[in-house]
């Protein structure tokens, strides 16, 4: 299966990171609708997964022997969308059909539409489940892949998420990984105060994630998560415990919601928004790209 | 003349009547910003509750702050309330008969591109068939804010649509809410056609473009689903050459299956047809697109009403 021939250098990675930023926010803001901030913190996991590690058949999609991933913050569509775009699931051209009517990029994942999208997900909190579900699947089946979750620090909220936390373990799913974008911001939540990152409260600053995950049986490890070694080594810990730790792995993936753009940056604000012209400029000339607005 | 979209009339009109109300909090699923129980939040920060994106926990805790004599709104994406926490609705505020409010925001197909997982259609279905519960679809701004204070006198569980996007004025300044009463807006001969929540603002525009063209219809506009006056219905039902339903919400088991309900148990059981979503789950896409493949803008509507009328003749 995978994958890629040549591996890519961490030069190239940020290249492919950068242009999907900028197809996020160009998209959106030709779409008229979307989110913003939290495709953006995700960006570098997501493009190291499906570049790097995951072991994927961008032309077989549906190969059962394919890595699954479930984008459990489903709104963050459009960075999902982006990367399987460039990773070649499907032409680059038709990320400007996002949202339209007829789509096959619709606001939230549709695995019964989009190439390269494994579960259906927009209503938080049901894709760690899911996730349990097929990695279960996986060992009962003795197939060897890997099952990657990404959630939301505000979805944590949502009690589903918990409960297979509390489940997974006993179901010894070392082929499980689930990977919390730790962005420091929900939509709107709470106020700041004195010790929050930006200008709203951290949805989980009050809690020791690692202790919690830990406590509940995960093997656990926290990242910088726009440090491409951090999120590799940590990806490549996470698979080195397949079939070995008889434990799911919980990477808390410590980021900046709309990461990479000054104006989207540690915002609120830009949970989702549409950029204004200047603002595209602003992005692009960041971003360091060259393309023109899909506009 | 129009108008201030239904979510922002909740906003102002429920910040407004705290000031007098005590008993009134807002229990916000992180979408305050959305549903504009940010207006309270800012307004009144200490009748906001941001308890986070769990709905389930949102009813619980609405529940227990009701037996202290609190009346509490909910705040999040209607579907999150009829579907997610919908055990929760049903023990806790069902069958307790607790004074919670849902403001179900975003109801209907029209939320911002989101797509299916967050189009409710069927939430008409799920909290008609919930004993106890009051259900209510304004039409308009005025409809919603003379709606939002009679909920607020009111002592018992209430699910309230508020759709996103403003839509062209059914009432004026004086229009009276009463409560359980269907409420006939125009006189016609040729048909009857009933419609419920900001679908009814459409449908006029329907009836008004139908009336340039010769086709009279009578029409009436049922804000209340539950409970409602049903004799009342029927009355006005009586002897209609034909029936047809609209409503922004799947043709099972909403207004559609309400209207057949009580006609086909009357004396003399009338043509039905609904409109509405078929059995099947909608999209991402703008509003106009939405209404003209799913058959509910203005001009689909009166289509619709035409393509029948011919085919009975
Ligand atoms: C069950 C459910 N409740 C509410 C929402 C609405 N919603 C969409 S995104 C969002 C905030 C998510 O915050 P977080 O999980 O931190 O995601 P990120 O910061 O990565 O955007 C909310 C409340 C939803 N999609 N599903
Ligand atoms: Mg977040």
């Amino acid at each position: 299966m995978n994958t890629k021939t040549e591996v890519l250098t961490d030069l190239e990675m940020s290249s492919i990171i950068q242009e999907a930023r900028w197809r996020v926010i160009d998209t959106v803001a030709a779409s008229k609708a979307g989110h913003i901030g939290g495709p953006m913190s995700a960006m570098d996991v997501l493009v190291s997964l499906y570049f790097k590690h995951m072991r994927i058949d961008p032309n077989n999609p549906r190969n059962p022997e394919r890595d699954r991933f479930i984008l459990s913050k489903g709104h963050c569509a459009i960075g999902l969308y982006t990367v399987l775009a460039l990773r070649g699931y499907f032409p680059v051209e038709e990320l400007a059909t996002f949202d339209h009517g007829n789509s096959r990029l619709q606001g939230h994942p549709d695995m019964l539409l989009t190439p390269g999208v494994d579960a259906s997900t927009g209503s938080l909190g049901q894709g760690l489940s899911s996730g349990a579900g097929m990695a279960l699947g996986a060992k009962k089946l003795g197939k060897d892949f890997h099952t990657w979750v990404m959630l939301g620090d505000g979805e944590l909220g949502e009690g589903m998420v918990w409960e297979t936390v509390l489940s997974a373990p006993r179901f010894g799913l070392d082929n499980l990984t689930a990977i919390v974008d730790v962005n420091g911001l929900q939509q709107y939540g709470w106020p700041a105060g004195p010790r929050d990152r930006f200008d709203r409260s951290e949805p989980v600053g009050h809690v020791d994630l690692e202790a919690v995950f830990t406590g509940f049986g995960w093997n656990t490890i926290s990242i910088n998560g726009h440090d491409l070694k951090e999120i590799s080594d940590a990806l490549t810990f996470a698979q080195s415990f397949r079939g070995v730790s008889g434990k799911p792995t919980a990477i808390i993936s410590n980021t900046t919601k709309g990461f990479g753009v000054s104006f989207t940056s540690g915002t609120y604000k830009w949970h989702n928004g549409i950029a204004t012209e200047e603002q595209l400029r602003t992005a692009r000339e960041e971003l360091g790209q060259k393309m023109e607005s899909v506009k | 003349m129009s108008t201030k979209a239904q979510r922002q009339v909740w906003g102002e009109t429920l910040s407004e009547l705290s000031e007098l109300d005590e008993r009134i909090l807002v229990l916000d699923g992180d979408l305050a910003t959305s549903t504009r129980a940010d207006i309270i939040a800012e307004s009144h920060p200490e009748k906001f509750i941001q308890v986070g994106i769990a709905e389930q926990n949102i009813v619980g805790m609405a529940f227990g702050l009701s037996t202290l004599g609190y009346r509490p709104w909910l705040s999040s994406f209607g579907v999150f309330f009829t579907n997610r926490a919908l055990d929760q609705v049903r023990m806790l505020v069902s069958q307790t008969k607790a004074p919670v409010r849902i403001a179900a925001a975003y109801s209907g197909l029209l939320n911002g591109s989101s797509g299916k997982t967050h189009q409710d259609i069927e939430d008409f279905a799920i909290m008609r068939a919930m004993p106890n519960m009051t259900v209510i679809a304004p039409a308009d701004a005025t409809e919603a804010r003379a709606a939002i204070k009679w909920v607020a006198d009111y002592d018992g569980p209430v699910y309230i649509r508020f759709a996103r996007d403003a839509v062209q004025d059914v009432f004026d300044e004086d229009y009276v809410f009463a409560p359980h009463k269907p409420v006939v807006l125009r006189h016609g001969t040729d048909l009857t056609v009933v419609s419920t929540g900001v679908q009814t603002s459409r449908v006029a525009q329907a009836l008004d473009s139908l009336e340039q063209e010769g086709i009279t219809a009578k029409h009436i506009h049922v804000p209340m689903l539950k409970p409602l006056d049903d004799q009342e219905l029927l009355q006005e039902l009586r002897s209609a050459p034909l029936i047809v339903t609209v409503e922004e919400h799947s043709v099972l088991g909403g207004l559609g299956g309400l209207v057949c309900e009580l006609t086909a148990g009357s004396e003399e059981p009338a043509r039905v047809t609904r409109l509405g979503l078929a059995d099947h789950w909608s999209e991402s896409a703008p509003n106009e697109f939405l209404l003209d493949k799913y058959g509910l803008s203005p001009a689909k509507v009166a289509e619709h009403i035409k393509a029948t009328l011919k085919s009975r003749k």
